[in-house]
């Protein structure tokens, strides 16, 4: 426990640091809400044991709602960043709805086909700018007092959304309701035989995790100031679920780390090798599946576990 | 010229004529998930890629061998079964005693090495398959254009699954495939080798991908994407008609691709989302899918 407490310390000094290290803050940010992304995706995968595999519906949905407020309707940040994350909570009920109604593989197939729903949804409606998605989102200032237009204050505000999250999750883990999904996880059936109405957990569970996906979705809007299709292509759903995979399903930091890699991956491999990140990407799914499903720090703190 | 609702009555058949050619690929599509997934309890999510092998192979061999029409559509689906079955052996096997979940994840990222590595080798743009000269040209009916190919497609789509339903369903071989899906250890111990029926199986589902893929070339472009969203699309069919059903793969499948030419028809915005509405519909009133058994 001790060296983990270490560890969080020295990834929040590293993390307090970017600005001053000369990284380049838009990646750190890029990469900020991705890791948001999915944690709030492992809190459905890794607690509530449920493989979604359409949760680009609901990061994609809310960036598509705060980049339209702002920029065609004039919002101001956090207005348009919380109308962004209602629209995602109710995105996610309405999916969710139908989808708890199955288990396992069912449960996958049926968030990915209401998840292309919503992509066709966005290629077409009048207000999504189609093809091009919508550009030029503005940034604006929180709360009318503090401009974000600058890289290191748009950086600190994600950042602090980030921890709050991160803390959020960690109590929502914890807590009994944590216990109670972590249970049904294990063994529907006793959780049901102890009379616990699994089905209502399982669904809290889902709006939640598409609300903290729709806050990253509505940051990521922010940050690079603009929503395209690819926010809520099925791609997107599968790149979440290999940071999650990676870094570690069921652990605390493992999305944070998965998410780290696979951004970096993507922005510095792409200079190298061009194309073939989409091959390199299933390959690391494919050797994941095959060789680690515990994930980075899943199998970093297995042995200690055993022990 | 008679009209239904204002339309032309010669639209309205041309478009359930296209419904139904996308029908027929759904539900050979869907036919070979079933299988698949009835036997080895995986969902195949590499299903589009190897649909998108198969028009490749045909393209391919046509272009660098010159291989015809006819020999790909038997040369094609033999190649990417053979693909299927060095899958199976080199990673699917690993998985049978995990949670199916891990058979999705792990199919899901062999579809993005198949279709990145397409993508890379060929590019983006599609490419065009000649129609066969025997299959070219149409037919008047008198009271529509019927073009010869779209019909053999669907023939064909008929003949297949028919006779893979004939197959599983009244031959001893598939009263074998059956038992397997009850009871794999007490069929083993019957002395049926199981490992060799299930890769089987799976080279089977994939060489039915690639035979739709090679029918499919000289109706659309040939590209890496072609099978992408198709595959989704083929999910929902298969969770409409319930997993596992072979009938209901093929009923449904062809259903919804006429569904689907009609909803062009009359409401052309919503064509690409109204298998997905009738999914969520089917979810609500009838969970375990219209032909399927909880």
């Amino acid at each position: 426990m001790r060296s983990a407490r270490v560890f969080y310390g020295l990834a929040l000094l590293f993390a307090l640091c970017v600005p001053l290290l000369g990284i380049y803050p838009v990646f750190m940010m890029r990469l900020l809400c991705f890791a948001m992304f999915a944690c709030a995706y492992n809190l459905l995968l890794g607690f509530g044991g449920m493989l979604s595999f359409g949760h680009a519906a609901f990061f994609g949905s809310s960036a598509y709602a705060t980049a339209w407020l702002a920029s065609a309707h004039g919002w101001g940040t956090a207005p348009a960043m919380l109308a962004g994350i209602t629209s995602s909570a109710l995105i996610g009920l309405l999916v969710g709805v139908i989808a708890i109604r199955r288990r396992g593989i069912y449960f996958a197939m049926i968030t990915l086909a209401l998840s292309q729903l919503i992509y066709f949804v966005c290629l077409e409606a009048p207000f999504t700018g189609g093809e091009n998605g919508l550009q030029g989102v503005p940034r604006g200032s929180l709360f009318g007092l503090l401009p974000l237009k600058s890289d290191v204050a748009m950086y600190y505000l994600v950042l602090a959304a980030f921890l709050a999250q991160f803390a959020f999750i960690r109590r929502v883990v914890q807590s009994p309701f944590g216990q109670v999904l972590k249970a049904i996880r294990e063994n529907e059936f006793r959780a049901v035989s102890l009379g616990y109405d699994i089905n209502r957990y399982r669904l809290v569970a889902f709006v939640l995790s598409a609300t903290l996906a729709g806050l990253a979705g509505s940051l990521k809007a922010l940050v690079l100031g603009f929503a395209t299709l690819s926010d809520v292509q099925q791609a997107t759903s599968g790149e979440v679920i290999l940071m999650t995979l990676l870094g570690g399903t069921g652990t605390l930091f493992g999305p944070v780390i998965g998410a780290a890699i696979v951004v970096t991956l993507q922005e510095y491999l792409s200079d190298i090798v061009g194309g073939w990140v989409t091959v390199i990407i299933g390959a690391v799914f494919i050797a994941c599946v095959l060789a680690f499903r515990r994930g980075i720090v899943g199998e970093l703190t297995a042995p200690r576990r055993q022990r | 010229m008679t009209e239904i609702f204002g339309i032309p009555v010669a639209v309205i058949l041309g478009q359930l004529m296209l419904g139904l050619v996308n029908g027929s690929f759904y539900a050979m599509l869907s036919l070979g998930l079933a299988v698949i997934f009835g036997l080895m309890g995986i969902v195949n999510f590499a299903h589009g890629a190897f649909y998108a092998l198969g028009a490749f192979a045909a393209l391919l061999g046509l272009q660098w061998l010159g291989i015809n029409y006819w020999a790909a559509l038997v040369l094609a689906p033999l190649a990417v079964g053979l693909i299927g079955v060095v899958v199976e052996r080199l990673f699917l096997r690993h998985l049978y005693k995990l949670d199916p979940l891990y058979g999705l994840l792990m199919t899901f990222g062999l579809a993005l090495v198949i279709e990145g590595s397409l993508h890379q080798f060929f590019g983006a743009s599609g490419q065009s398959y000649p129609v066969p000269a025997a299959l070219s040209g149409a037919v008047n009916l008198g009271f529509m254009i019927l073009p010869i190919y779209r019909a053999w497609v669907i023939a064909v789509s008929v003949v297949v699954c028919f006779s893979t339903w004939f197959v599983i369903e009244r031959t001893r071989l598939g009263a074998t495939l059956r038992a397997a899906t009850e009871n794999a250890p007490l069929l083993q111990a019957f002395g049926v080798n199981v490992p060799l029926l299930v890769v089987a199986t799976y080279g089977g589902g994939v060489a039915l991908a690639a035979l739709a893929g090679v029918l499919s070339a000289p109706v659309i472009l040939v590209s890496s994407q072609m099978g992408n969203s198709l595959v989704i699309v083929v999910f929902a069919v298969v969770v409409i008609g319930g997993m596992g059903s072979i009938l209901g793969a093929v009923v449904s499948g062809l259903t919804l691709g006429v569904v689907e030419g009609f909803t062009k028809v009359i409401y052309p915005e919503a064509s690409n989302i109204v298998v997905f509405v009738i999914m969520a519909l089917v979810l609500i009133l009838r969970p375990a899918g219209l032909f399927g058994k909880e």
